[in-house]
């Protein structure tokens, strides 16, 4: 027992913000009755908030090295327009469509960068700049109207399923079992190896029951969420792409220089200069990133709106930048996590829907979700005050 | 006897255990040019910050007589009430605003919360004048040279109605002509009753216009000397300032010096922001394997922009001159081509130039390394532990582990880190600015241990510091740096503080005359 504390101890910053994950989610639970763990609103929960958790990915690369993105909500906007455009107008494929605005999204993000990173602009102004010039340049394109329908291939991205539906053990779909499954057994597996490459190295690691409790926390949050998936309509083909942007920028972050540098520039830019970064290239590349991911939320609202309108990604910058710092990110830079982002972006997410469900009026909500925010970085101001004072 | 009007006595103050001044006394006397002298870190600013409020009154001990009155001032503006201001080395003006602004900040001439702008141009053009300096009381400080703003410092003195003026190195970054109508200023300020405190190295200003020289070493009171009665000339007073016993605080090094391994020659850089300012002028200087070279010279010599503008051009613009490594010349452009060709810098400040204080020390030590530790941009994260923990052990960094954040280490451990940091870069030229600043002697030595194992293995290490005893005592060649210039060079047996001195002043001259 004693072991566990000191492992909660530890590791409060990141296990303080899954377990209050948890706490909203059993509150919401037993408030709406049972509602918020239903399948369908699970699916729901998935659907509607995978455009902020893809944007908070890109976003948290972006406060890592101290600074913000504003513009994010409009390009949003900008490039669903585009490819309402496109598709809509002028009859070209859905996959051109596709790779043609994530071209899009680099080169705004590349002009962001470009003027934050070498001409040295502030990335506030600029930032705001690119939010207004966007959201301009949508209404211009789409002549303050809304432009659909959109072809079934494209709304698959944000609504679709994997398929297979009609395999079923009992009233549960087969394929979001397996998944599960698999998505288990990939993780437990990837948990060992790096425990036996630990210990290879003579390294400390956790005593091994709290690892084991560990996985089984994990393996089980998996399981309830595709058993819950599989009595609806399956695994949504956004949450397989969210699992592999996850994925891929953990990595990114945890294991390559690029990231390290990030972290580097973000922390103490001078003295990442001295060291060898070469931060402006490093700022550069991380805005054309964050423009990336934008389009790629651009795509995904469109899809599941199966429209483009003038007013969509309306404030998402916000909540993306919300979610990194419930999260554990520093506004002064240098500290963050994906996954922190992305259980921050869930907190919001979970609330938006428990208080939709509860019948909360939108104005509480957004009362109550400042509330969480501020609470969120007291905490997380406290404990890094008192970890510098130990 | 004229009456004293400042009297300090048995000040004493501590930094975390160390004595900063140690039973130091000052006695000033009414409308003289008192001057404050001695080496860098022998306390002289600590004694002004004392008298002027910035350390209050408790955090010290001693007692601090203004007019036969104790004094025990909380803050700044406690002693500014008093008629005590002082005038930092580096200007507390805002470029942005006029000079009238400037004068009058924190001291606005204003009824019930609302400037009267009439006034305060008129009282501004009135102090100007005093002071000498001829232009409108509208202009931006930022359009004026650095003289020039030294003078709205004094106005701005003047406007307090001050009793006792300090100066801290007023003349460190002006030329000779400026100097001199400061100087004057002084002479004028005293006959209109105003008492100068003039902290400076420039002993020949000192000779010139001080009625009193007292003398501080090592944070202790040497001597009072008197015009008139004592002699004033810069040999005297040098002598008393660096007059102290070198002891056994090296550790032994078998001095073998191989082939030469850094050279440079005609190296000249530019102000990053003035482009027309020289900083470094025409610098040239050799490194050989296992040689320790050491920079001396007073603050704002150019030590470091030389190091670092060597260092992948990571100061000034327009740089010119040629590097060579082994007998080869390089082209250190960026930091990237300098650590790849061996060179290490390590900063005179590690919290800003050389630390990430919120991450631990593992990432610190490998993030100037991280291409060796990876393949294709992935990080190897064991073998990054492996050789993180290498170096921490090596180092004898003392910490709780290598997950430990970097903040919470002493400062002598962090510079650990940081030397960690450059050594696992392995360099064969080590550019070290200040090693030793702000540790404890303890930490010193475990530094300078480490420094000569590195010139045994071979390495050509470059030492720069303020601290005189500690260039003596470590280095086979020091080079005298002085205006952004190298003013000469001394062997080990030649070198010794009064001759390090000597060459200064003589450059002084030269520098003043061209």
């Amino acid at each position: 027992m004693n072991q566990l504390v000191a492992y909660f101890r530890n590791n409060i910053r990141q296990n303080g913000m899954v377990m209050a994950l948890v706490l909203i989610m059993v509150l919401f639970q037993l408030l709406t009755g049972g509602i918020l763990f239903r399948p369908m609103n699970v699916n729901n929960l998935v659907l509607q908030n995978a455009y902020v958790l893809i944007l908070a990915t890109g976003m948290l690369l972006v406060i890592i090295t101290g600074r913000i993105d504003l513009s994010v909500g409009s390009v949003v906007a900008f490039v669903g327009a585009v490819s309402a455009v496109m598709m809509v107008d002028w009859g070209i494929s859905v996959g051109v469509t596709i790779v043609a605005a994530l071209v899009i999204g680099a080169a705004v993000g590349a002009f962001h960068g470009y003027l934050i990173a070498f001409l040295k602009i502030p990335m506030f102004i600029t930032t705001l700049g690119g939010m207004l010039i966007w959201r301009g340049l949508t209404m211009v394109i789409l002549k303050g109207q809304t432009k659909a329908p959109f072809d079934r291939s494209f709304q698959a991205i944000a609504a679709g399923y994997l398929p297979g539906r009609e395999i079923r053990i009992g009233n549960f779909n087969t394929i979001a079992l397996i998944f599960g499954l698999a998505l288990s057994v990939v993780f437990v597996i990837l948990v060992l190896n790096a425990r036996r490459n630990k210990i290879r190295y003579g390294f400390e690691v956790i005593p091994r029951w709290i690892e084991a409790l560990r996985i089984l926390f994990i393996v089980f949050a998996i399981n309830l969420l595709t058993f819950s998936l599989a009595d609806y309509n399956g695994i949504p083909i956004v949450l397989i792409l969210l699992l592999g942007l996850v994925s891929f920028y953990t990595f990114i972050t945890d294991r390559t220089i690029f990231g390290r540098h990030v972290y580097a520039l973000g922390g103490n830019a001078k003295a990442a200069k001295l060291s060898g970064v070469k931060t402006e290239r490093v700022l550069f590349l991380v805005y054309l990133n964050n423009g990336v991911m934008a389009a790629l939320a651009g795509l995904v609202v469109a899809g599941r709106l199966n429209a483009a309108t003038p007013k969509a990604g309306v404030n998402f910058e916000l909540d993306a930048i919300a979610s990194c710092f419930i999260g554990g990110a520093s506004a002064t830079g240098g500290v963050g996590t994906v996954i922190g982002a992305i259980v921050g972006g869930l907190v919001m997410g979970v609330l938006n829907n428990g208080m939709s469900i509860l019948g909360v009026s939108v104005d509480w909500q957004q009362t109550i979700k400042g509330i969480v925010l501020l609470l969120a970085v007291f905490f997380d101001v406290m404990t890094k005050n008192r970890e510098a004072t130990h | 006897m004229a009456n004293v009007i400042l009297d300090m006595r048995g000040i004493t103050k501590e930094f975390s255990g160390v004595k900063a001044l140690d039973d130091v006394h000052l006695t000033v006397e009414d409308d003289e040019i008192h001057a404050l002298v001695g080496e860098n870190g022998a306390g002289k600013s600590t004694l002004m910050n004392i008298l002027s409020g910035v350390y209050p009154y408790g955090t010290y001990e001693g007692m601090i007589l203004l007019e036969g009155a104790e004094c025990s001032f909380r803050g700044i503006k406690d002693s500014e009430r008093h008629g005590i201001v002082i005038i930092h080395q580096e200007l507390a003006l805002v470029p942005d605003l006029s000079i009238a602004e400037n004068i009058f900040l924190g001291n606005e001439q204003a009824v019930t919360g609302i400037i009267d702008w009439n006034k305060t141009i008129h009282r501004a053009g009135e102090l100007l004048n005093k002071v000498g300096l001829d232009e409108n009381p509208s202009t931006l400080i930022g359009n004026i040279g650095v003289g020039k703003q030294q003078l709205v410092e004094i106005a701005k003195a003047l406007s307090k109605e001050v009793k006792l003026l300090i100066l801290d190195e007023p003349t460190a970054a002006l030329n000779d002509e400026e100097s001199d109508k400061l100087l004057d200023l002084l002479v004028g300020l005293k006959e209109r009753g105003v008492t100068s405190i003039l902290i400076s190295h420039k002993l020949n200003e000192v000779e010139k216009i001080a009625d009193h020289i007292t003398v501080i070493r090592d944070g202790q009171f040497v001597e009072t000397l008197s015009r008139g009665k004592d002699d004033f000339h810069e040999d005297r007073v040098i002598r008393s300032m660096v007059g102290r016993e070198i002891t056994d605080r090296w550790p032994q090094r078998e001095h073998e010096v191989g082939k030469e391994i850094f050279r440079v020659e005609d190296w000249t850089v530019y102000h990053p922001q003035y482009e027309h300012r020289k900083v470094v002028d025409n610098v040239g200087f050799t490194i050989s394997r296992g040689e320790v070279v050491g920079f001396a010279g007073l603050m704002g010599a150019g030590r470091t922009e030389i190091a670092m503008s060597l260092f992948g051009r990571s100061y000034g613009q327009n740089h010119s001159g040629r590097i060579y490594i082994d007998g080869e010349e390089v082209p250190l452009r960026s930091v990237d081509e300098a650590i790849e060709h061996g060179v290490a810098y390590v900063s005179e400040d590690r919290k800003t130039y050389g630390l990430f204080l919120i991450q631990d020390i593992k990432n610190n030590i490998s993030l100037a390394n991280l291409k060796r530790l990876s393949a294709n941009g992935v990080i190897n994260p064991n073998e990054e532990i492996i050789q993180a923990d290498d170096y921490r052990h090596r180092l004898s960094v003392r910490c709780r582990g290598l997950g430990q954040t970097v903040q919470t280490l002493s400062g002598g451990n962090q510079q650990k880190v940081v030397l960690g940091k450059w050594l696992m870069a392995e360099p064969n030229v080590l550019l070290l600015d200040e090693p030793t600043r702000g540790i404890d002697v303890g930490a010193k030595y475990e530094i300078y241990t480490i420094i000569n194992k590195l010139a045994s293995e071979g390495k050509g290490v470059l030492m720069i510091s303020s601290e005189m005893p500690e260039l003596l005592g470590m280095c086979d060649r020091i080079y005298v740096v002085n205006g952004g210039q190298i003013a000469g060079v001394l062997a080990r047996e030649d070198a010794s503080q009064e001759s390090v001195m000597k060459i200064i002043m003589t450059h002084q001259k030269t520098l003043v005359k061209g």
